[in-house]
């Protein structure tokens, strides 16, 4: 009824193996593309841009990036957040350092910088695979909190051991420091989400997606038909860390503006990552959307109901959350591997043929 | 050895070219056990080779040997007329030998589509940038190979079954996908371990004449290794016999058959 795919042929191949194959998909697409970037800027307010959209924004870059990873490569790594440190710090070192070029040059080598130091990190998963991979990657978020704790230098030698993210613009408008806009905030949040998006929907369709895909389902086969293990493993391990760099570096810079390494980037934020990427979907670039979205929304539409219209006291809804993100974990990892986006894919498979089945 | 031989031109029309691998003198171990012993053939252009044996022979790490995955202790392998130092699989891989194995292994989460897609690897040359910004060169390179992969699909009547994911599919599909995944490499040597286990008549029919057609049409050497001795004596030009990891035998079918060595390791002799 909605969803047609009758009369939608398809005459070359190129049409076949676009993005959106089905024609409503397409248009629905374009529509959200077009609210995001229309209307939202207009009504957005600076609750909702810090309390969801901002995140929701941030952490969908970090999702793709660790997705790519996770799901594409199949390489564990319980190192994001020691990852999304590293391109906070080298933004603001940049940002410091070179005052005069724009912010948006700053976040995008920070997300360079993040992919050389997450090839390093990577090279272990050359020798060693699953839980042990996760070891090794857990070791360099522990690292390099530490690093960016104990050598003054990369926060500039300031007394509190913070970064501040100094005032920088865009167009003549300022995107980081106290007068940033909430528009702004999320535009600048939103052009970073839509370009990490494409690249990895383009990586992932084409011959480098597959290798990643080939290493992950059957490594011995995927070296057969000539896959380099190295190549494909480390550079799943670059793009990954590059989009995570450039969540890094939002997260600092645009969000929050002034950040301490262990608490904004400590081993909670790698697991919430991951959680989103297992809970939106492994191996979907939708799934990333969904997790993030997923868990972005939660934690306020929790308080919403249960200190709000329920009057519960704050600390049992906070605790709440962690009990029902831990079912929720293991709900789909037990029943639903492939997370909300399967269950999208499956619900859009019913749709097609309703409300007539035969 | 003899390093140059006369082409010949079979019973059914069929051309058999020049020496295209060339084992020498092989010798694998492991540990203390030895897999292979000493054993030399050869492969030549566009004929079909057998492997047989009993179990255990050493038929299949002869396969690992060719396709890289076992470097031999001794002895040398001459692919093309040069001598081929130790390499990784995927290096093989690029040499244009390409391989099924005896125990399907197809990459479950992905179509049959892109399973086969991967197959084209090896001739895809485009570098992550371009395939980050796609339009251009890298659709183009996509668009080229598909189809390629497509002829394949046709070839192998697998067309109905394109974006089924590999994981629902039943096993002699899988079976005939995991054989369009190597032929998309177009390779210059295809290597079968046991295209035919755990097949039923039927199927075991229309996979030896895939087999054939394939020989036939793209004019690809094969290597397989079979149990089935009535496919393997319809469907190949020569034989090697292995027991114990020695050769026991090589040669036309009707020769192996005859081979008083043969008939004792599969019947087994009389000790008195």
């Amino acid at each position: 009824m909605f969803y047609r795919e009758a009369g939608d042929f398809k005459t070359s191949y190129e049409a076949d193996s676009q993005t959106f194959p089905i024609a409503f998909d397409r248009w629905r697409y374009w529509a959200i593309l077009a609210v995001a970037y229309l209307v939202i800027p207009f009504v957005i307010n600076d609750y909702w841009a810090s309390a969801l959209l901002v995140p929701f924004l941030i952490y969908a870059i970090a999702s793709i990036g660790l997705n790519i990873l996770v799901g594409y490569c199949g390489q564990v790594s319980l190192g994001t957040g020691g990852f999304m440190a590293v391109g906070a710090y080298a933004c603001y070192k940049l940002m410091t350092s070179f005052p005069d070029v724009s912010i948006v040059v700053h976040v995008l080598l920070a997300g360079g910088i993040t992919a050389m130091v997450g090839t390093a990190f990577g090279l272990p998963s050359l020798r060693i695979k699953g839980f042990y991979l996760a070891v090794a990657t857990l070791a360099a978020q522990f690292f390099l909190v530490w690093l960016f704790n104990k050598v003054a230098w990369f926060y500039n030698y300031s007394a509190s051991g913070q970064i501040n993210a100094p005032e920088r613009f865009v167009f003549g408008v300022p995107v980081t420091g106290a007068n940033t806009s909430a528009p702004a905030q999320y535009l600048v949040c939103l052009v970073f989400l839509t370009f990490c998006a494409l690249l990895a929907r383009n990586l992932t369709r084409g011959t480098v997606g597959r290798s990643w895909m080939a290493i992950r389902d059957m490594d011995i086969a995927a070296e057969i038909i000539g896959v380099n293990p190295l190549k494909a493993k480390l550079t799943a391990f670059a793009v990954s860390s590059f989009f995570i760099g450039i969540a890094g570096a939002l997260f600092f810079s645009v969000y929050l503006g002034a950040v301490e390494v262990g608490e904004a980037f400590g081993i909670q934020k790698s697991f919430l990552v991951l959680f989103m990427v297992i809970i939106g979907g492994l191996g979907s670039i939708f799934g990333s959307f969904a997790g993030a979205a997923f868990l972005v929304i939660l934690p306020v539409a929790l308080k919403v109901v249960g200190v709000d219209l329920l009057g519960w006291p704050t600390d049992l809804v906070a605790h709440l959350q962690l009990v029902i993100v831990g079912g929720l974990i293991m709900f789909f990892l037990i029943k639903e591997p492939h997370g909300l986006a399967q269950l999208w894919r499956l619900a859009k498979e019913k749709l097609r043929l309703w409300p007539f089945p035969y | 050895m003899k390093d140059t031989v006369e082409p010949y031109v079979t019973a059914d029309g069929r051309t058999i070219g020049n020496i295209l691998m060339d084992m020498r003198n092989i010798t694998l171990r492991f540990g203390g056990v030895e897999a292979i012993k000493n054993i030399s053939f050869d492969i030549r252009e566009g004929e079909i080779r057998a492997i047989i044996g009993p179990n255990g022979a050493g038929k299949s790490s002869m396969l690992n040997v060719i396709s890289g995955f076992y470097n031999p202790q001794e002895g040398e392998v001459w692919f093309r007329g040069e001598k081929r130092p130790p390499m990784k699989p995927f290096q093989v891989a690029r040499q244009g030998i390409a391989r099924t194995f005896q125990n399907i292994a197809l990459f479950e989460g992905m179509s049959v589509l892109d399973n086969v897609m991967t197959g084209r690897l090896t001739h895809m040359k485009t570098g992550l940038l371009a395939q980050a910004v796609w339009y251009g060169r890298a659709a183009k390179e996509e668009t080229q190979n598909r189809e390629v992969v497509e002829r394949i699909i046709d070839f192998l009547e697998i067309q109905a079954i394109r974006k089924t994911p590999v994981g629902r599919l039943p096993y002699g599909l899988k079976k005939r996908v995991e054989l369009a995944r190597a032929l998309a490499a177009e390779p210059k040597l295809l290597l079968l371990d046991e295209p035919m286990a755990g097949m039923n008549v039927e199927e075991k029919e229309d996979m030896s004449r895939f087999i054939l057609d394939v020989n036939d049409e793209f004019g690809t050497t094969i290597a397989l290794i079979e149990h089935d001795m009535g496919v393997v004596m319809d469907i190949s030009d020569r034989v090697v016999v292995m027991d114990y990891g020695r050769k026991i035998g090589d040669g036309t079918p009707d020769e192996v058959r005859n081979n008083q060595e043969v008939i004792d390791a599969y019947l087994g002799v009389a000790h008195d």
